[in-house]
């Protein structure tokens, strides 16, 4: 996958996840949990939404490089690309 | 032959508002199936009817408000049931049209563009899977969709349509028929604009309801009636209860440890948040300081020997609802975590079952990932105490006469007074810090 598809995938999940959420005036580098006012049920909703989608596992220790688009972006094609 | 009746979906409910009937007459149903969409003053609840049987005549109207215990609707438990509902009426009824009215099939009045050969029970199912009914053959009498040609369909996976909660609502209040609306959000989301456009439209026009006829900034006005059911039963817990507070922090280490270690290992759908750890550790104190679990009635206290837990649980767009998680105490730690992500994503989409929203015995208001450390809280009428959890964050404290820094969490206790003392309360709070000890244990 690469990385704008990965964007494109992620902010699918956003606004499944948060019905209403406007992914698309999410700056890149700002932390979406805060901006959408997910709290930890939501968030789990997206890594679980996120992990289906990918097929990446997403453990727990990564959560913190997954609070902003960028961050998304870069994990997700970092780890789909590499098979 | 039962009656089905207006429930009371809350201590403070006096009425409610039927919205549908998910049922028609000469449907089967069964205890439990859900049966009706009531609105109360606060959220949308889904109605389970407590009988098994065929559905007799519906006697109330969706737009209807009746008072709690009214008859809505007769199940009949015989054996054989009526022969089938005769042809619906064109004519959408009017909302204000009188409770005693007799109506065959209601439900059609409320999206009169739909065929006449689904039920509103076999509409509702579809409508959860995403199942285009068109598309479905129908094996039933004249070719009638049946509950089990619904279920036996595979689901046309992303088909559901993307709307926001306030839109659903407004759709469902309004007969709007949301896969027929185009939506202007991100990705095509239907927004409550969209519905309300659509409910100006006189042709789509169906049943007036009040959120129709609310303006469109109806959300950020005081006269919200959420915001106003909240006022009146808070008013009235801090005027009748004379509260104490009491406040402790818990150190979390050893439970965020355990619960990392053990989050680790398992696939995200089975992992845990730190929300379900204290929920747990909360319901099980209950159980041990008997005396705040239960109700104050009639100038004394009633302990409940079950632990209903209440969470309070905030809606986006506003208002808060408190639905219970019934047996927290016994509940595995596991399906406490799944029963409680299904009650908040029914909370927020104003789908309440009415069995979650039945009384709950002591409530727990977690703002935990707001950022504030300690929340008190004001007492849920007829309980008598409440827990609250503040977010879990790093902060130095004392081990062995040595500073270092341990994830924490303030908890807080709201308590009655006339129900119990101080030390009564701090038994409450010392034993949930006991209890997040050993979360192993949990």
């Amino acid at each position: 996958m690469n990385r704008d598809e990965a964007l494109v995938l992620i902010k699918e999940v956003l606004t499944d996840v948060v019905p209403g959420a406007d992914a698309a005036a999410l700056a890149p580098d700002e932390n979406f949990r805060d901006n959408l006012e997910m709290d930890s049920l939501d968030f789990l909703n997206f890594i679980e939404a996120l992990s289906e989608r990918t097929g990446l596992a997403l453990p727990e220790s990564d959560y913190p490089a997954l609070n902003t688009l960028d961050g998304c972006a870069d994990y997700v094609t970092s780890r789909t690309s590499v098979k | 032959m039962a009656d089905f009746t207006m429930p009371s979906l809350g201590a403070d409910m006096d009425e409610g508002t039927l919205v549908e009937w998910l049922v028609g007459p000469g449907d089967t149903v069964t205890k439990g199936d859900v049966v009706a969409v009531v609105e109360t003053a606060k959220s949308t609840i889904e109605v389970e009817c407590f009988d098994s049987g065929t559905v007799g005549a519906l006697l109330v109207e969706p737009g209807t408000t009746v008072p709690v215990g009214t008859r809505m609707a007769v199940i009949d438990s015989g054996a054989e049931p009526p022969a089938p509902a005769p042809a619906p009426a064109p004519a959408p009824a009017k909302a204000t049209a009188p409770t005693s009215e007799l109506q065959t099939a209601p439900g059609h009045a409320t999206t009169p563009t739909r065929d006449a050969v689904s039920t509103p029970l076999v509409r509702h199912l579809a409508e959860q899977k995403g199942i285009d009914l068109s598309s479905v053959h129908g094996s039933g009498k004249g070719g009638r969709i049946t509950r089990s040609d619904v279920e036996h369909t595979p689901a046309e996976r992303p088909h559901r349509v993307k709307a926001s909660p306030l839109a659903r609502r407004l759709a469902l209040s309004s007969g709007v028929d949301l896969s027929a609306l185009r939506g202007t959000g991100r990705g095509g989301t239907i927004r409550a604009e969209d519905v309300r456009a659509a409910t100006a439209a006189p042709a789509s026009r169906t049943v007036e309801s009040r959120e129709a006829a609310r303006p469109p900034s109806a959300t950020a006005e005081p006269a919200y009636p959420a915001r106003a059911a909240i006022a009146a039963l808070m008013s009235r817990a801090n005027r009748d209860i004379p509260h104490y507070y009491l406040s402790t922090t818990i150190d979390l280490a050893v439970a965020m440890a355990w619960m990392r270690d053990r989050n680790a290992s398992r696939p995200v759908a089975e992992r845990l948040v730190p929300a379900a750890l204290l929920l747990k550790s909360v319901a099980l104190a209950a159980r041990q300081v008997p005396e705040l679990n239960g109700y104050w009635k009639e100038e004394a206290f009633v302990p409940s020997p079950a632990v209903r837990l209440g969470v309070a649980v905030s809606l986006r767009g506003g208002g808060l609802v408190a639905p219970a998680l019934a047996n927290a105490d016994t509940m595995p730690l596991p399906e406490l975590m799944a029963t409680l992500k299904g009650l908040v994503s029914r909370a927020r989409s104003g789908r309440l079952r009415a069995s979650e929203t039945a009384d709950p015995t002591l409530t727990v208001t977690n703002l935990g990932d707001q950022g504030v450390e300690a929340v008190f809280g004001v007492i849920y009428p007829p309980q008598v105490a409440l827990v609250g959890l503040g977010r879990v964050t790093e902060r130095p404290v004392a081990v062995d006469g040595m500073l270092t820094v341990h994830p924490t969490v303030t908890a807080t206790l709201a308590a009655d007074h006339r129900a119990s003392d101080g030390a009564t309360g701090a038994r409450l709070l010392t034993a949930i810090d006991r209890l997040l000890q050993r979360p192993e244990e949990l």
